[in-house]
Parts: structure tokens; sequence; C-alpha cells
């Protein structure tokens, strides 16, 4: 993994919660580059978030809210949020439910930025 | 009977606080004999006016009199000291329905038949309120001059109910709502076609990860923010709102819009 990928991903690792982060093709759902606790199945997650956050870029296209910038999902002992950087690459969080995250929404968007 | 009767005539003329004061004004009522039974009502409610089968008591009695307002009086009496009371639910039920107020209605009589689930007045009753429900609603589908359809009648009175909320089925196919964005106009129906897919990811995707059941998804855009939860095991409410409305409202505008779906889906489904 190269140090501007890495470096993008501590910066969201280190937020309280996290359990991972991810860079994602956004195309195929395949690892770009991975941060990730020993438990968290780093493929599942990646292929999981692309298709999700294909599916609900058509649904905010189709009600002209635009391609979105930020999508977060909610569930009872977790949270998957996505963010979406240049040239189809994803970047991708997940944590537990008391994740922080208004914090790894602006560390996420920091590195996306720094993707560019 | 006539021993039972003499025997709480009895109890209740040597104490008028004892319980028995119950079945007597019950008996009393039943015999038509409404002045005596208030009598005894009242006398029992002197020394247990917290007692919320009393003021029950009494507003039947009260009811049978046709005095309304003071059968209406006694049974929020009887809620305040018991929430859950089936028969001010019931009677309260009963009233509002003679007055009109159907929603209220269909509420009370819910509330009493969670209380009493066998209680087959109250089944007969909620079948008739909601009949009348359903007739209202009809009425209001075929009303040229409102123009208002059952689609309009989800969310009514919650901010932005006929143009950003939206309810439907886990097959895409809309119940109830509508999104319109000007000046496209009316979007439903393709973002409920594709919001049917994202929410079987979002399950898919909880799942797998063992995140646990989930529970909403917030999507946010230039132009508009989306948010879609599950206000029950088959149904999606899809909000809509421009990107100024802060993620903390969105959140409370879709709990009260769910609270407004879980109870129409009820009313549907009666």
């Amino acid at each position: 993994m190269t140090t501007r990928f890495r470096l993008a991903l501590d910066s969201i690792t280190r937020v309280r919660g996290v359990h991972g982060a991810l860079l994602v093709a956004g195309d195929d759902g395949l690892i770009i580059a991975e941060a990730l606790m020993e438990k968290v199945n780093g493929k599942a997650v990646a292929a999981l978030a692309a298709s999700l956050a294909k599916r609900l870029r058509r649904s905010m296209e189709a009600c002209k809210a635009g391609a979105p910038h930020f999508m977060h999902l909610q569930a009872q002992d977790g949270t998957l949020v996505v963010v979406p950087a240049p040239d189809g690459v994803l970047v991708v969080t997940v944590g537990d439910a008391r994740m922080n995250v208004g914090l790894v929404r602006l560390e996420m968007l920091r590195a996306a930025e720094a993707l560019a | 009977m006539v021993d039972e009767y003499q025997r709480l005539w009895e109890t209740v003329t040597r104490d008028p606080g004892h319980l028995a004061f119950l079945p007597l004004g019950e008996h009393l009522r039943r015999r038509g004999e409404l002045e005596s039974a208030a009598r005894v009502a009242v006398g029992g409610l002197e020394q247990h006016p917290e007692l919320a089968d009393g003021h029950d008591l009494y507003a039947r009695i009260l009811t049978d009199m046709g005095d309304f307002e003071a059968a209406d009086e006694e049974w929020r009496v009887a809620l305040e000291v018991d929430p859950h009371h089936p028969g001010a639910n019931k009677g309260l039920g009963f009233l509002r329905f003679r007055g009109g107020d159907l929603d209220e209605a269909l509420e009370h009589l819910e509330n009493a038949l969670a209380a009493a689930p066998t209680d087959q007045a109250v089944v007969r009753a909620l079948h008739a309120v909601r009949d009348a429900v359903n007739d209202a609603q009809l009425e209001q589908s075929t009303d040229p001059i409102s123009g208002a359809s059952a689609q309009d009648l989800v969310f009514t009175g919650l901010a932005g109910s006929d143009e950003g909320m939206l309810l439907v089925d886990q097959r895409g196919r809309i119940l109830g709502g509508r999104l319109r964005v000007p000046p496209t106009g009316d979007v439903s129906e393709p973002v409920a076609a594709y919001l049917a897919g994202a929410t079987q990811e979002a399950e898919r995707t909880s799942r797998m990860l063992e995140l646990g059941e989930w529970q909403w998804i917030v999507g946010e855009g230039p132009s508009g923010n989306i948010y879609v939860t599950p206000p029950t095991d088959e149904t999606l409410l899809v909000i809509l709102r421009d990107r100024g409305v802060p993620g903390g409202r969105l959140a409370m505008l879709a709990e009260r819009a769910g609270a407004a779906a879980r109870q129409w889906l009820m009313r549907q489904s009666l």
C-alpha cells in the first residue's frame, strides 16, 4: 500500500469505534487499500459497500438530489459509511454503533480530497 | 340473583365505600334504575376517588342518562388513573366515534383491544369505526373538489407531507405519499423502484457484516438529502429534503412520519 493511501486510511482508523477503513473501486467493489481489524472481512465490506453505494446513487439521482457525497448505513450494532472520492474510488469505513460518525465523516472527506 | 343483589345492596348500605358498589351500580344500570345506580357510583367514588373502575361505571351510567359530556370527563379521569383501562378506552372510543372524530376513536378502541383482546364489543366497535374510516377515505379519494387521494392521507399534517415523503413496499410499489421535485415533478415511481434494490442491499450488508438489523440509511447529495428507514418489516419510508435540513431534524421527521405510516398501515389492514 502506498504511503498516500496508508496516511488517508490511518487518520480514519484512529477514531474511536472504527473497525476498519478501505479504499474500494466503486465499479467492481475490489479493494485498493485497507486498514482493518482482524475480525473484519475486507472483501465482503468492499463488495457490499460498492453495491450499496451504487444503488443509493441511482435512487438519489432519480429524485434529483444529485450523486451522493456521503452515505451512512446505521444498523443496530454497527455503522457503514461511504464517501466517494475522485476516479470512482470509494472511501469506506465500518465501525461499531458507538462510532463518532461526525469525526469519521470529516476524516473521510479529508481522505477523499487527499486522493484527488 | 335476587339474593346476590340483596346481599350487595345490604353491604353497600352498611358501607357506601365497600367495593361491592361496583357490581351493585352495574346491576342497577342494567336494570335501568339509573338514578339509583348514579347514587351508588357517586357514593363509592367519594370513598375511592382514584378507582378507575368506579369512574368507568359512573361514565357508563351517565352515558345511559344521555349526559355524554360528563361521561367523557369521567372516562378521562379513569384514563388518568389507568391509561390502559379497557372500559375507559372503549367508552371514549364510542364518544369520539359519535362525535365524528374517527382517528381518535380508532386509537382508543385499539388501546381497549390491546388491554382486552377477547372483548367482542370492542372488536365490533373497531370494525364499525374502521368501516367508517375507509368510507371517509374513499369519499375523499373520489372527491373532485378536494382532489385528495388515498395516497395523500398517509402523512397528513406533517411538514412536506405532500411532496417529500413516500411509503413503499419492499418490492418498490408505492403505498402512500409522494416525492415531487421542481421542475421535474413527481419522481415517486423511479425512486421507489430504485430504493427497493438499495434497501435489499442494506439488509444484506447488515446481515453479512454482522451489524445487526439495519435501521436507516442517509444519503447526502448536492441538491438534497434522502433518509430511508423501514417503519415496519415490509415497508420503507423515504424522506427527501433539501440539503439545508440537518440530519438530526431529518431523523426526527422520519420518526414522526414512521409513526404516521404505521398507524395508516394498521388501519388499512383492518
